[in-house]
């Protein structure tokens, strides 16, 4: 699944917010790789800098100290191309579904016909191809974030980078759009960083987690997940048998503070 | 088999018996609703036609001075007059057609400026006590001054029109702007998108109710604006109609000139809204 080789690695990286009243440092010294085709889920406690981290790796944040290193598998220096999805699917009311998962190629003016084509072609994979002339107040929660991934994915970037992109969505419906939101990424060949403070949300569905302790957030540790699957539904992971010490390690991680 | 059919035919009729129930209390609210509203233009058509059986009435019996007060027969008759000798229709068009002009010229320059605004966080922030000035001092203190920078004629009057409603409109358009989300903007640059096109694509479009609501205020407050212009620098025009007849003393002249604007401030609201109403059909808003 993940290759050896890492395709992005953070190396000692240090941002911190400035006002008059000071300086209140958010990250410090985080260093981690990330492997192509790699899930990775980012947790800590709420407000550590976690969506900053994020904007840094998403190039919308400078890093005020450290790198980060770029190592294609061709050699290449280029930077991966990324994908973010936001913790809302802010797909515009003023637009229909189609003008929305277009939005992307319409702003870097690439409406080609081969690209046009892909985003046919995950409309009517994701089931969405119906609603293609409806305004976005007519899909459910879960066709909403499916409309907001085909967004993302329509301008084909290698890494996707999601900040809690479920919290909008009631528990039940959360459940079911994060297993089959991260399923189609997993069938896109995609590498993914994603954000949760959901414990059981992490462990069901990243490869690798890494902890973020709080203000100034560090990396706590980092924990590789293995689980034996009975099946393939959203419950199965929360159902196999090493899900329960998982959450237990985590759950030490985060509340013991040192 | 025959424990079905008997089955069915005793489903039917107690479904149609509870749909025949839904059916009427969803009438009952209909009629209930239909009730209300009919009940609402009854006494507003009451109203009105008491006030206006009542001033005739109070007029010929001679409780009030129809000299000084008028009375619906003699505006009706002083209306009639002016059509007549054409004086009226033109009065009405100068005024219609100065008003809508600075409405124009506000909505233009408004979201000129407040797009500037939006552009230069340092501008905005320059201007702002300014602006807030401008915006609460009382318009109709400067119609004197435009009258001797620029003379008498339409370009006072329609100076003086944008004069009332353009900084109002430039401070609610740019509020506007700055409600919108913020995480939509970081949509924007998460595309790959630069900072026109979050002002084309998110900001714009996102304040089309913001910038309708202002646009029914600004209507009316240009036809003040208007009116006091026509007041102090015009020839024609409803404005110069009300002075003109209240200096001759023929007050019924005034009291048509006022009741025409009712008329046109009424019909410009209207329309608004109902430009206002396509426009949220077709963005579905």
């Amino acid at each position: 699944m993940a290759s050896m080789t890492n395709i992005l690695e953070l190396k000692n990286i240090g941002y911190s917010y400035h006002n008059l009243h000071g300086e209140t440092k958010a990250l410090k010294d985080i260093s981690f790789g990330v492997r192509e085709g790699e899930f990775i889920a980012i947790v800590g406690p709420s407000g550590c800098g976690k969506s900053t981290l994020l904007s840094i790796i998403a190039g919308l944040l400078s890093p005020e100290e450290g790198t980060i290193l770029v190592n294609n598998p061709d050699g290449s220096l280029h930077y991966p191309k990324i994908g973010y999805m936001l913790q809302r699917d802010h797909l515009f009311e003023w637009r229909t579904v189609y003008r929305n998962v277009t939005l992307g190629l319409e702003l870097n003016h690439k409406m080609t016909p081969r690209r046009l084509e892909a985003v046919d072609r995950l409309l009517k994979d994701y089931g969405l191809d119906k609603f293609k002339d409806k305004r976005p107040d007519e899909l459910s929660g879960g066709m909403k974030q499916r409309a907001a991934l085909i967004r993302t994915l329509a301008l084909e970037p290698q890494l996707l980078l999601l900040d809690e992109p479920f919290s909008a969505l009631d528990y039940q419906t959360r459940l079911f759009v994060s297993a089959d939101i991260c399923r189609l990424i997993r069938a896109a060949g995609k590498t993914m960083i994603i954000i949760t403070h959901d414990l059981s949300e992490a462990i069901s569905l990243a490869d690798r987690i890494i902890v973020l302790s709080g203000r100034p957030a560090v990396v706590k540790n980092q924990v590789n997940v293995h689980l034996t699957l009975a099946d393939d539904s959203p419950l199965a992971a929360r159902n196999a048998p090493e899900f329960q010490q998982y959450f237990n390690m985590l759950w030490e991680d985060l509340t013991h503070e040192s | 088999m025959k424990a079905e059919s008997k089955r069915k035919p005793e489903s039917k009729p107690k479904k149609r018996k509870r749909a025949g129930t839904e059916l009427t209390k969803q009438e009952e609210f209909i009629r209930k609703h239909k009730r209300h509203h009919h009940e609402i233009a009854s006494w507003r058509t009451f109203l009105f036609v008491l006030f206006l059986v009542l001033w005739e009435v109070s007029a010929d019996k001679g409780w009030i001075d129809s000299f000084f007060f008028s009375s619906p027969s003699r505006v009706l008759r002083c209306f009639a007059d002016q059509i007549r000798n054409n004086s009226m229709l033109s009065h009405i068009g100068v005024t219609l057609l100065e008003t809508l002009l600075s409405f124009l010229l506000v909505i233009a320059f408004s979201l000129l400026v407040s797009t500037m605004l939006w552009h230069s966080r340092k501008l905005s922030e320059i201007l702002e006590p300014y602006l807030v000035v401008l915006n609460s001092l009382p318009k109709s203190a400067l119609a004197p001054l435009f009258i001797v920078w620029l003379g008498t004629g339409t370009r006072t009057i329609i100076v003086a029109g944008m004069s009332v409603a353009v900084f109002g409109s430039i401070i609610s358009f740019y509020t506007g702007f700055q409600q919108v989300d913020s995480e939509k903007i970081t949509l924007i640059y998460t595309l790959g998108g630069s900072r026109k096109d979050a002002f084309l694509k998110v900001v714009l479009p996102g304040s089309v109710p913001i910038l309708l609501s202002t646009a029914k205020v600004n209507i009316g407050l240009a036809l003040v604006g208007v009116i006091i212009g026509e007041f102090l620098a015009a020839r024609r025009g409803l404005g110069y109609l009300i002075i003109y007849g209240s200096q001759v003393f023929q007050l019924d002249m005034v009291i048509t000139s006022i009741i025409v604007l009712c008329i046109i401030a009424l019909v410009f609201y209207k329309s608004i809204q109902a430009v206002e109403h396509q426009i949220r059909i077709r963005f579905k808003m």
